[in-house]
C-alpha cells in the first residue's frame, strides 16, 4: 500500500516538471516518465493487461510526439504563461477539490470494491466461454459490441489523420496558395 | 529520412524478427495470459516502426511489402465485423457459435475469442503504422518539395 | 480517501496545462496528462485490498479478484487515448505549416 503513494507522488512530480519546463524535448521525455509511473501503479494495482497495454501505447506516443515536432526545430524556449489565468486557475481548482472531496466520500472506501456486477462474469467465465482471462472474455465475449464500437473509433482516427495530414498533391492545387478563411 | 549507424543497423536485422514474434504471441495467447489483441497489435506496429527508423525510408521499404497497410486494416477490420455478424444467423450479435469450447487453459479454447484478437491485431498493427508514416515522415517530403 | 485526491491534483495539473500553456504541444501534454488521471481513477476504484490479477490459475479455483470489469473499460480507453493524442498531433502539424509557429498569441494575430 505505501508504494502506491511513493509511486503516485512521482507521477504528480513529473506532471508538474513536464508542465513548467521550458524546453518542449524535455516536456516531452517528462510525460513518458509519468507514462512509466502510470505503468508502474496498473501494475501494483493487480492489472497486467493494462500495464502492458499502457506500456506499448506510451511508447509509440512518445515515438510520434517526438519525430513530428522535436525534428522542426522548433524546441527553443517559449514565454512564460500569465500571471492572472494562474491566479484564477488557483481559486478554480481550490473550489473543485472540495467540492470533489464531498463526491468522492460516495466512493466506497479504497479496496472495497462492491463487485456487484462482475459476480456474474467471474463465476461464468470458466464454465461458459472456457476462457482462462476475465479481461479477455469480458471484452471479446460478454462485452463485444463495445470492442466494435471501439475498432470503429480507431479506424475512424486512422482515416482522419491521413485526411488531414494530405499532401497538396492534386493537380490543379499546386499552383494556389494556401487557402483563404 | 536518414537511417542510423552501423551498429543499430546490424542489431536490427537480428531483433526485429524477434519482437514481431513477442507480438504475435501476445495476440494468440490473448485468453490466456494478459495481452489480447490491442496490446498486440501496437507491438507489431513497433516492429515496422523500428524497422524505419534504423534503416531509413528508402531503404526499408523494400523489405516492406507494399500493399500491407490498407489490406491488413481492411481485413482485419472486416474479419472482426464478419465474426461478429455470423452470429446473427441465430438473431445473437456476437455470439460465440463454437460449441464445443474446448477445455481451459489450452491454446485452443474459448470459442470465438482467438480469432477476433488476431482480427483486431492486424487491424491496430496496420492502423497505428500507417499513422507513424504519414505524421513522422512527413518531414522529408516538405523538404524534397522546396 | 487520500490516494484519490492526489489522482485529482494529478488531473488539475493537466487541466492548468490546457488552460494556461500558450504553446499548442504543451496543450497536448496536457491532455495526455488528463487521460492518465482518468484512467487511473477508474482502476483505483475497482481494487480490493487482498486480490489478485483477474486471471485463472489452473491450480488454485477458490481466488480473489480485483474488480475485472473497470479494467475492461479502460483497456479500450487507452488505446483511443492514443488515437485522439495522434489527431491532435496531425493538427498541430498543419497549423504550424499555416502559421509557421506553435504559439496561440500569434495565431490569433495571423489569421487569414
Amino acid at each position: 500500500m505505501f508504494e502506491l503513494y511513493v509511486v503516485m507522488v512521482f507521477m504528480i512530480i513529473g506532471a508538474v516538471v513536464a508542465v513548467r519546463l521550458r524546453g518542449l524535448l524535455s516536456s516531452v521525455i517528462a510525460v513518458g516518465a509519468v507514462g512509466l509511473g502510470l505503468c508502474v501503479m496498473f501494475l501494483l494495482l493487480r492489472a497486467p493487461d493494462l500495464a502492458i497495454t499502457q506500456l506499448v501505447v506510451e511508447i509509440l506516443c512518445l515515438v510520434i510526439l517526438i519525430r513530428a515536432t522535436i525534428g522542426r526545430g522548433i524546441s527553443r524556449l517559449q514565454p512564460k504563461a500569465n500571471r492572472w489565468i494562474l491566479a484564477a486557475f488557483v481559486i478554480f481548482a481550490a473550489g473543485f477539490l472540495y467540492a470533489a472531496y464531498l463526491a468522492i466520500r460516495q466512493v466506497p472506501d479504497f479496496g472495497g470494491a462492491l463487485m456487484s456486477t462482475s459476480q456474474f462474469y467471474i463465476a461464468n467465465t470458466l464454465s461458459k466461454v472456457k476462457a482462462a482471462n476475465i479481461v479477455s472474455a469480458i471484452i471479446l465475449d460478454f462485452r463485444g459490441y463495445d470492442t466494435l464500437g471501439e475498432a470503429t473509433v480507431l479506424f475512424t482516427s486512422v482515416i482522419a489523420v491521413l485526411a488531414v495530414m494530405r499532401r497538396k498533391g492534386r493537380k490543379k492545387i499546386d499552383e494556389r496558395d494556401e487557402p483563404n478563411s | 529520412m536518414r537511417g542510423m549507424s552501423l551498429i543499430v543497423k546490424r542489431i536490427t536485422k537480428y531483433t526485429v524478427g524477434l519482437i514481431m514474434l513477442f507480438g504475435i504471441y501476445i495476440v494468440l495467447h490473448g485468453h490466456l495470459s494478459p495481452g489480447g489483441g490491442f496490446a498486440g497489435g501496437v507491438i507489431i506496429a513497433l516492429s515496422f516502426i523500428h524497422l524505419i527508423l534504423a534503416f531509413g525510408r528508402k531503404d526499408a521499404e523494400k523489405m516492406i511489402p507494399g500493399k500491407f497497410l490498407a489490406l491488413g486494416e481492411s481485413f482485419g477490420g472486416l474479419l472482426f465485423l464478419g465474426l461478429a455478424l455470423i452470429g446473427l444467423a441465430s438473431g445473437v450479435f456476437f455470439l460465440n457459435f463454437f460449441h464445443s469450447k474446448g477445455t481451459p487453459f489450452n491454446l485452443l479454447s474459448a470459442g470465438i475469442i482467438p480469432l477476433c484478437n488476431i482480427a483486431i491485431g492486424l487491424k491496430v498493427g496496420a492502423g497505428l503504422f500507417a499513422v507513424f508514416m504519414v505524421l513522422a515522415l512527413f518531414r522529408i517530403d516538405e523538404k524534397e518539395e522546396k | 480517501m487520500l490516494i484519490y485526491l492526489m489522482n485529482l491534483a494529478l488531473f488539475l495539473i493537466g487541466l492548468y496545462a490546457v488552460i494556461a500553456e500558450r504553446n499548442l504541444i504543451k496543450k497536448v501534454i496536457g491532455f495526455g496528462i488528463i487521460e492518465y488521471a482518468v484512467n487511473l481513477f477508474f482502476i483505483l476504484v475497482g481494487y480490493k485490498i487482498g486480490g489478485e490479477a483477474p486471471i485463472f490459475q489452473e491450480g488454485a479455483l477458490i481466488q480473489i479478484f480485483v474488480d475485472p470489469l473497470p479494467q475492461a473499460l479502460v483497456l479500450t480507453s487507452i488505446v483511443i487515448g492514443l488515437g485522439t493524442t495522434a489527431l491532435m498531433v496531425g493538427l498541430c502539424i498543419r497549423v504550424y505549416q499555416r502559421f509557421g509557429t506553435f504559439d496561440i498569441n500569434e495565431i490569433r494575430s495571423l489569421k487569414g
